[in-house]
């Protein structure tokens, strides 16, 4: 018994390692080949960036030559303004669409949930004339507010769910104590929800981060770039440079792969309560 | 407001053509012209089937791979499942431009990475380029979207496993199951309105999310020869025109608009149907 035991369990540890292997593989190999010299790259892909192979060609090529500086403020500047409005109204809804009874409070419910099933990119026809009506057109602002609309329907949805489980004494004893509305949001709900915003912030960020779509279409200008953008026009232009391509992928993906790594254990925690949940 | 305007704008902008000022009403003649006219009709059929092939393979390939995961994580005996879990959802994070650049890099063979890995398999002559073949195009993207995307699924399932409580699965055992019909008699039935979930969300994510990674890996012509084209980018190339066809505004409208209803029927049949029915069956 104890045998077989053993038998299923390197079973299942194969399958696993196996799949690890091929989730891992690729993004290693682009890595390492980002740190080696060009020859290199051709003759050994495999090979891992040691004693000759070795340069830093592709990154230097990258930071020097190209604007990736700039693409990488505007994907940031553009990420923790969005970020931050959807976290800001995201829970002022919730806890009033969870507080309070008020007319057509099931009916802005409803509302949101059809925000979330239906993508707001079919509205990208009239988005952009809307952003160019507003002279917007090539702006940050213009990403920025498609973005909080884009994230603030699931924020409410993920919010909604925990707010509900708030106490309801914790906040009439505030009331008792006379403290105003806002105060009870900003110094009771809000430090009772903290975990859940660090969820929300992540579910929100990989998307605005990753997008290609709004900045190709919206802000698709030279001074407007966001790093997704940037990495995909670099690629067509430096196809023959390929220290440089591999280490602008490099350089796209180690924001985010700080944040999961830093995040990873709320954010999957996040993910399996607000499964249970919904 | 930001979110439903543009859609209920483009649904008006789908019933006009372009004319003086605002444009000429003309009703439902746009959406003629998609389904009639052959050189509409070719193309957005053709990009419809590609969506319903793209759907298929997820549901059959990518969703039963994520179950499967989820389930060997989720066995409680399991050492290590937190670290797999983080490297299983890992390449869903990633940007789909990187994504794509980097499995043309491998599938390239200029590189030559995948030809050398084959040769060492020794099945190195059955290599070819897929992702520039016409017949092999589509397939390929759908894979390479697999592999980014198979994280989210599995979450979902992985979730709803750990929630199936301990003592349903104590009574099965005691019941004299083991663990496979354990997972297909018991836990399975019970994570049904999660299947339900991960169905709605592939078919949604099938027809918007698909646009990133073809036109990143492909282009906005969806080559070769269109065969990786989908309701996406055939949107984009409406609106937005390329080489010699000009934009056309109210036809990309028109478009935006037909997805729209195909996703909202979608949604309808799962809120309506499925999930109706997954709700009477959990109480």
């Amino acid at each position: 018994m104890l045998v077989r035991e053993r038998i299923t369990s390197t079973g299942i540890h194969a399958v696993l390692i196996a799949y690890s292997m091929l989730a891992l593989f690729p993004l290693v190999l682009i890595v390492i080949n980002s740190l080696k010299s060009k020859k290199a790259i051709f003759r050994d892909p495999t090979g891992l960036p040691v004693g000759e192979a070795f340069s830093w060609k592709g990154y230097a090529s990258v930071l020097t030559n190209s604007d990736f500086p700039l693409y990488f403020g505007n994907s940031l500047i553009v990420t923790c303004v969005s970020l931050f409005l959807i976290l800001l109204f995201g829970a002022m809804a919730s806890h009033a669409l969870s507080e309070y009874r008020f007319p057509g409070d099931t009916f802005l419910g409803l509302y949101l949930i059809l925000g979330i099933m239906v993508p707001i990119r079919l509205g990208t026809v009239a988005l952009l004339q809307l952003v160019v009506d507003l002279n917007l057109a090539n702006t940050l602002t213009a990403l920025i507010l498609v973005y909080t609309a884009q994230g603030l329907p699931i924020a409410i949805f993920i919010f909604t769910e925990f707010l509900k489980s708030v106490s309801r004494e914790i906040k009439d004893s505030a009331r008792i104590d006379g403290l105003s509305e806002y105060r009870i949001f900003f110094e009771v709900v809000v430090p009772l929800v903290r975990p859940v915003i660090a969820t929300v912030a992540v579910f929100s960020m990989i998307p605005i981060w990753n997008d290609l779509c709004f900045p190709l279409i919206l802000s698709p200008g030279e001074e407007t770039r966001t790093v997704t953008l940037g990495v995909q026009q670099f690629i067509g232009q430096y196809t023959v440079n390929w220290g440089a391509v591999l280490a602008s992928l490099s350089v796209a993906i180690l924001p985010v792969l700080i944040m999961y790594v830093i995040f990873s254990k709320q954010l999957i925690r996040g993910i399996t309560s607000g499964a249970v949940k919904g | 407001m930001f979110a439903i305007y543009p859609i209920v704008e483009s649904l008006r902008l789908s019933l006009y053509q372009a004319g003086e000022g605002d444009g000429v009403f003309v009703g439902l003649a746009n959406y003629a012209r998609l389904v009639g006219e052959p050189y509409w009709a070719e193309q957005f059929w053709n990009a419809f089937k590609n969506n319903v092939l793209l759907f298929a393979m997820h549901m059959l390939i990518q969703n039963p791979i994520a179950l499967a995961l989820a389930a060997l994580l989720s066995i409680p005996t399991l050492k290590g499942a937190a670290t797999y879990r983080t490297i299983f959802f890992l390449p869903t994070l990633l940007s789909v431009v990187v994504v794509g650049f980097i499995w043309q890099l491998i599938l390239s063979p200029l590189w030559g990475v995948t030809p050398a890995f084959m040769n060492w398999l020794g099945v190195g002559s059955f290599f070819k380029p897929w992702l520039g073949l016409e017949s092999t195009a589509l397939i390929t993207v759908t894979l390479i979207s697999i592999w980014q995307y198979v994280g989210i699924p599995l979450m979902l399932f992985y979730a709803a496993l750990l929630n199936v409580p301990e003592e349903t699965i104590e009574a099965a055992r005691i019941d004299g199951l083991n663990g496979w019909w354990i997972f297909w008699k018991v836990k399975l039935p019970l994570i049904l309105p999660t299947l339900g979930l991960v169905g709605i969300l592939t078919y949604i994510g099938n027809f918007t999310a698909s646009f990133d990674l073809i036109y990143s890996i492909q282009g906005g012509l969806a080559g070769p020869n269109f065969s990786t084209d989908v309701m996406g980018t055939f949107l984009f190339r409406t609106f937005f025109g390329f080489q010699a066809q000009l934009g056309d505004v109210h036809m990309g409208a028109t478009v935006a608009s037909a997805l729209f209803f195909i996703i909202l029927i979608g949604v309808s049949l799962y809120l309506f149907g499925v999930q109706r029915r997954l709700q009477r069956y959990d109480h």
